[in-house]
């Protein structure tokens, strides 16, 4: 163990003295992820809220409700900014210059319109140049005349079930009316996706990036053996009075600590400058090492194939990219269609970004699958690199 | 021999695949002696020290280090042997002193006597005064004399130097054989291997030649000439009767062969050191001037010569 630790220690100097572990372990995906987040998006977590007009012509029952209630519940999550606005016409110029991104005008005699069981409607104008938020709006204005719909087919429902007698009394129809708004839909959109949740932006490419490069990183450690054989001083060490598996187990240890040095840079560094939300700590943790030892073990056995040390970085490299690719780090492959999407299982990386994303908002307990996952990838190929790294420390 | 020897080695036999590199050989070092391993390129060699070192499985054969057996696995043989590989073995971004306390450390000493053996080693090694800067930037002569000072560093009971002057220019390879001729002194045993007889000669207290995996001769150097039957050559170069003086001198006791030559006269002699006093007596109670004496004595080149029929560096 102590002659595994003086490996390690001396391997992560030199390495940490070439800048090029530094570089390719924190600097390298800092910036990738800091340019993605730029093209993409925000990057400091102050991304945009959807600025959404409503103008209110009516002041009746039903559009302040939707105004107060609806809209104020949606304002409150931050993600849209709700402007009152005095008249269409302003609205509708704030919209047409870019200030607004979409405007919900309720015209006069929407809520008498609705009491009386008239058709009613609202306007949803949207900025051309923001289609989905002009998108969002209708979707809020459609989700409320949904439930104004619902409503009114109960009443008439019930009405028409008491025998013609549709003229009733005033107070019956309210209570009806009322009772129907406080049932639960009988039908309704559930979320389904609650195994494949996705991170938001900035989380997405902090950890895409991340892990793409983690299987860059970790490469120093294994392929140093080779280049302690390129360089005479394997000889030196398999002379020394030291087991041979502790000078392996030394190479491995300083994958892992290399691996484990630069997600924790990363991870620390992309909270900080970018406000990335990777989730549980606990979760995270466990699946940042069980990334580090699959990694380690895939790029372990790729090198063991390799004649000599240069050979070994290409040939992880071109494994690292297309893992990556597979493994959904630029962009979430998991959601495409087919063959391709099951090949995803194929790459640690997607269950890494499979268990962060399952993170966000789930229980720890979701991170155990995708963790046994890319531990399964380290046991079976560590196993295999563990045999024949044994030959390459012969002399 | 006085005593165990410090390695003791027995038909050491290796191959790879068809090529049999080292075929039965055995030899022994005892403390306080140097011995020289003398052989042409890839006479095996380094094979040899690969499998006594531990660095390599033998097929056959049987090594002991100071009483332990050796063998890869063999820790405790291992930590008796300082080990100087052929090619230099540094850690180019590690400072000198960084290289030393890696390996010091990694021999099982701990800090505070890793720290004064790498002081001392720095010391002799002369390389104090750039003990902090990273071995890359070294000249060719101070990466080379660090090489041998991570070997040194452990105090080992047996010291295997694996050609350390190749490619090494001749001051540094100077200061390389007189610190190597210091070390029997301290009663290190010491395993030299070289294909320069010059160095053989002037380092080791016995040789064994090797040659396409054998050992094929083994002894002190006066031994290993002995075994070549020529005698030693002086030339005479000389005026006046030479074929007289040649004549005379034929029939002196210890000459083999005599003959006048255009410049002088050429003998064959037994032992020309002893004999050379009354030769030139004779020479010139024959009427021959002697203005010089070349004698040449046969060494391990001709000994090599004599046993393969090849010289040693063809």
């Amino acid at each position: 163990m102590r002659a595994t630790l003086l490996i390690c220690a001396k391997d992560l100097k030199t390495r940490l003295r070439d800048r090029s572990a530094v570089l390719i372990g924190i600097v390298v995906p800092l910036g990738l992820a800091l340019i993605f987040n730029s093209i993409f998006g925000g990057i400091s977590g102050n991304s945009k809220a959807i600025a959404l007009g409503v103008v209110n012509a009516d002041r009746g029952a039903a559009s302040a409700r939707f105004v107060s209630g609806v809209l104020g519940a949606v304002g409150r999550t931050g993600l849209i900014a709700i402007h009152v606005e005095p008249t269409a016409a302003r609205a509708r110029a704030l919209a047409a210059a870019g200030t607004l991104d979409a405007v919900i005008i309720i015209p006069a005699g929407f809520s008498a319109r609705v009491a009386s069981q008239r058709p009613a409607e609202m306007q949803v104008i949207g900025n051309v140049d923001a289609p989905i938020s002009t998108e969002i709006a209708r979707s809020i204005a459609g989700s409320y005349a949904a439930g104004l719909n619902r409503v009114r087919l109960s009443v008439a429902t019930v009405l028409a079930a008491g025998g013609g007698h549709a003229a009733g009394p005033p107070g019956r129809i309210q209570a009806l009316a009322a009772r129907a708004a406080a049932a639960a839909a009988p039908v309704a959109m559930a979320d389904v996706s609650a195994n494949s949740r996705q991170l938001d932006q900035k989380s997405f490419f902090a950890a895409g990036m991340a892990v793409f490069f983690l299987f860059f990183t970790v490469q120093f450690g294994v392929t140093s053996l080779l280049e302690e054989r390129n360089d005479g001083t394997l000889a030196r060490l398999v002379a020394a009075p030291i087991s041979r598996v502790s000078i392996i187990a030394g190479k491995l240890l300083t994958s892992f600590m290399l691996g484990l040095i630069s997600m924790f840079v990363l991870v620390v560094a992309t909270t900080v400058l970018f406000h990335a939300s990777w989730g549980n700590p606990v979760g995270v943790t466990v699946l940042v090492v069980s990334a580090i030892l699959a990694a380690t073990g895939i790029m372990a056995l790729i090198a063991t194939f390799a004649k000599n040390s240069e050979q070994a970085a290409n040939w992880q490299s071109v494994v690292a990219v297309i893992l990556g690719l597979l493994g959904g780090t630029f962009f979430p492959v998991s959601l495409a269609p087919g063959i391709l999407s099951r090949l995803t299982y194929a790459a640690p990386q997607a269950w890494f970004m499979r268990g962060l994303g399952d993170l966000r908002g789930g229980s720890l307990s979701v991170v155990w699958v995708p963790a046994l996952a890319m531990l399964g990838f380290a046991a079976v190929t560590s196993g295999i690199a563990l045999t024949r790294l044994r030959h390459m420390t012969e002399v | 021999m006085t005593g165990e020897p410090m390695l003791d080695c027995r038909g050491l036999r290796r191959s790879y695949g068809n090529l049999t590199a080292v075929d039965g050989v055995g030899f022994h070092i005892s403390p306080g002696e140097t011995y020289g391993l003398l052989g042409p390129n890839g006479a095996g060699k380094t094979t040899t020290i690969s499998m006594i070192a531990g660095l390599l499985d033998r097929d056959d054969g049987e090594v002991t280090v100071d009483g332990q057996p050796m063998s890869p696995q063999a820790v405790r043989a291992k930590a008796a042997i300082g080990y100087v590989p052929q090619d230099l073995a540094l850690y180019p971004d590690l400072s000198a002193r960084e290289n030393l306390m890696f390996f010091a450390r990694l021999y099982g000493m701990s800090t505070a006597d890793a720290k004064r053996r790498c002081a001392d080693v720095l010391d002799v090694t002369g390389l104090t005064d750039r003990a902090g800067d990273q071995t890359k930037k070294y000249s060719g002569g101070m990466k080379r004399r660090l090489n041998i000072g991570i070997g040194l560093l452990h105090r080992p009971k047996l010291l295997i130097l694996d050609e350390p002057t190749v490619g090494v220019d001749p001051q540094s390879r100077n200061a390389i054989l007189e610190s190597v001729e210091g070390l029997s002194g301290e009663g290190m045993a010491v395993l030299y291997t070289t294909h320069y007889m010059e160095e053989a000669e002037r380092l080791c207290d016995r040789v064994g030649i090797i040659d396409h995996g054998k050992l094929i001769a083994e002894g002190t150097r006066n031994e290993l000439v002995s075994l070549v039957s020529e005698g030693d050559r002086v030339r005479l170069v000389a005026t006046g009767n030479l074929a007289k003086a040649a004549a005379e001198l034929a029939g002196h006791p210890g000459v083999r062969q005599a003959s006048a030559t255009e410049e002088g006269i050429d003998l064959v002699v037994d032992d020309a050191r002893s004999n050379l006093p009354a030769i030139l007596t004779t020479a010139a109670a024959a009427d021959a001037a002697v203005r010089s004496v070349e004698v040449t004595e046969p060494d391990l080149e001709a000994v090599f010569l004599h046993l393969t029929g090849r010289a040693l560096r063809d």
